[in-house]
């Protein structure tokens, strides 16, 4: 009797939990197949003219486009960028290995505000404009101690002896890294791209701070939002989900595949 | 005559504080298979990471084939390391790992191949190149690291524990087939090992490691007989060891007061000073009161000396021989192990004669 009482309040309380979560998406996500002019309940009825009309629009298109410009190079400076730090704290661990650690991981602690702001400062005093590419540095920013610290946390002492072997063997420390530390840390790499990417593809208040004309799809989305609710809105933010979800359950299909090959 | 290939002279290495090595001067001859052993924490690694260039010694220089290899990185020293975790690529086949090193030195793809696969028949492992590495078993990953090693055709072989991951049975039975590779090579192998079993019946010369410092050097037959020193004696197998006082010297034999009665040996050490001396269990000759089997039969270093009488406090079965452990000298003040034939008729709490040869009382150095 206890247990069955404990059961349906685990339930009740995980459904709440679940909801107080995936409720907010749901809605968008139900209310861009809606048929009529505002996203709003009743529920008219499931139509994809919203969609139509996000994907003839060719400023959204624009900005999607923008969106995955600065998502992927973005992701790959930080990812590179990451890696060659931690591959170099990992293997020759400098003298104050300890401090170069913490300066690489603080940034994680300072708001995305605080950072466009001093981008601004700094962009503005060396004379470049507000642009993509303001915004790609300011995301290789904020992704970097991430990329850091999913790739430091993989690279392992038994690695190291790998490194060493392939030393052995005559290679230089180029080819150890393309030929060995980059394949053997694949699926950290990987994940970190990903994870840097999706950040990147969500992320609006650097976004929104350091771009004017080229801007990307959460700015845009912002922007379509002052002029009033509407259901194409919605559809744009189910498309900006749909890729966030689609990238996530890649990296974590990838993962799985590669760990059921080892062993 | 010039046989030596590996030179260390007055290797020292420190981290910070501690001595890893002090002072290590050690020759080994082209085509030997040399066994570094000692316990965790010896230093032996150290040093074979010295041969391989991965550790740079604070002093001292490291000559292969008389050139000054002191400074030189692994890469373009003539030594490969067989890394105790074998430090196989992962993501690479069998036949690409083995590749490795050839691909490094510009071997031509067509000679590649050729080579990766004489090297894999070489170590029992034909037909096994396309295999993913984490397919084999502990034992093929092992002879996989050796191919990856011998195919680059070192001038030296460098062995990090590799056996130590193996089971048992694969671990003698790699013992054997390193031995019998090193002699169809004719290559040069450093081997390290804490196993000192392990160590006799593969090494040609053993090199006993304590404390950073060599305690004896020498074929595993002379190591384990006349151990040089109190570790040798009592890392090697079991032994007994009397301590003892010099009572006098000469003429190259010493009388030494031990708790068993004085003993004479052949020795030099200085009179009044404290000694050690060591005699293997299976080299002490244990007789019932009644028939004395230790007398004297013989001159010289065959010849007998009575250890005096034992009580028999202890007998293990241990297959082709008992292990006994008496209770000897003076009022039981010290315990003696020896090895007693199965069929001897002694039991615990009978009395027994101990005897040994002079030759076979082995003075320490301390």
């Amino acid at each position: 009797m206890r247990r069955l009482f404990g059961n349906i309040s685990t339930g009740v309380y995980l459904a709440a939990m679940l909801g107080f979560i995936y409720l907010p998406v749901v809605i968008l996500v139900l209310f861009s197949f809606q048929r009529g002019m505002l996203p709003v309940p009743p529920f008219e009825g499931p139509s994809l003219e919203w969609y139509e009309r996000a994907f003839s629009n060719p400023r959204l298109m624009a900005a999607l486009g923008n969106s995955v410009i600065v998502a992927l190079s973005s992701s790959f400076a930080a990812t590179l960028l990451g890696f060659l730090a931690a591959y170099s704290l990992a293997r020759r661990p400098p003298r104050y290995a300890g401090s170069v650690r913490f300066l690489l991981m603080a940034p994680i602690t300072v708001s995305y505000l605080i950072i466009a702001l001093g981008l601004l400062v700094v962009f503005n005093m060396v004379g470049m404009s507000k642009s993509l590419l303001a915004v790609g540095i300011g995301h290789t920013i904020i992704n970097l101690p991430l990329c850091f610290a999913i790739i430091y946390s993989q690279f392992g002492d038994h690695h190291r002896n790998m490194d060493q072997a392939a030393h052995d063997l005559g290679a230089g420390d180029l080819q150890v890294i393309w030929r060995i530390a980059i394949p053997i840390m694949r699926p950290a790499i990987f994940a970190a791209f990903c994870l840097a990417a999706t950040l990147s593809w969500d992320e609006f208040i650097i976004a929104l701070l350091l771009s004017r004309f080229d801007v990307t799809l959460p700015v845009m989305i912002f922007e379509l939002l002052r002029a009033g609710l509407s259901p194409e809105v919605n559809a744009a933010g189910t498309i900006v989900f749909a890729i966030s979800m689609s990238t996530v359950a890649v990296a974590a299909i990838a993962m799985l595949l590669w760990r059921g090959g080892k062993r | 005559m010039n046989d030596v290939l590996v030179e260390l002279k007055n290797i020292t290495k420190r981290y910070g504080p501690v001595t890893a090595v002090e002072n290590i001067n050690l020759s080994i001859r082209r085509g030997e298979f040399l066994v570094l052993l000692g316990p965790s924490g010896s230093g032996k690694t150290t040093i074979l990471s010295i041969l391989g260039g991965f550790t740079v010694p604070t002093e001292g220089t490291v000559l292969i084939d008389g050139k000054d290899v002191t400074q030189m990185p692994p890469a373009q020293r003539p030594t490969v390391t067989v890394f105790q975790d074998y430090a196989l690529f992962p993501h690479m086949t069998v036949a690409q790992n083995v590749a490795f090193g050839l691909e490094m030195r510009g071997v031509k793809r067509a000679d590649r191949l050729r080579l990766v696969e004489q090297a894999l028949a070489t170590v029992g492992l034909a037909g096994y190149g396309a295999r993913r590495i984490h397919e084999l078993s502990g034992g093929q990953r092992q002879r996989v690291a050796l191919a990856r090693a011998i195919v680059v055709e070192p001038a030296v072989l460098l062995l990090d524990e590799p056996l130590g991951a193996l089971d048992l049975k694969i671990r003698q039975q790699m013992q054997d087939e390193l031995v019998r590779l090193q002699k169809t090579l004719h290559a040069t192998f450093v081997h390290v090992t804490h196993d000192q079993e392990e160590a006799m019946s593969i090494a040609d010369n053993v090199v006993l490691v304590n404390g950073g410092k060599i305690e004896d050097y020498g074929p595993p037959e002379r190591v384990y007989l006349r151990p040089a020193t109190l570790f040798a004696a009592t890392f090697m197998g079991d032994s007994n060891i009397l301590a003892g006082r010099v009572v006098s010297a000469g003429a190259g034999t010493l009388r030494v007061d031990t708790p068993i009665g004085q003993l004479a040996l052949a020795g030099q050490a200085e009179a009044g000073s404290e000694v050690h001396i060591s005699i293997r269990p299976e080299k002490i000759r244990v007789g019932s009161a009644s028939t004395d089997r230790a007398a004297n039969d013989g001159g010289g270093h065959s010849e007998s000396v009575v250890l005096g009488e034992g009580e028999v406090i202890e007998l293990v079965f241990q297959g082709t021989h008992r292990r006994c452990r008496l209770r000897a000298g003076p009022g039981g003040a010290t315990d003696i192990l020896a090895r007693v034939p199965l069929d001897l008729d002694i039991a615990v709490g009978s009395r027994a004669v101990l005897g040994t040869r002079i030759g076979d009382l082995v003075l320490l150095r301390n």
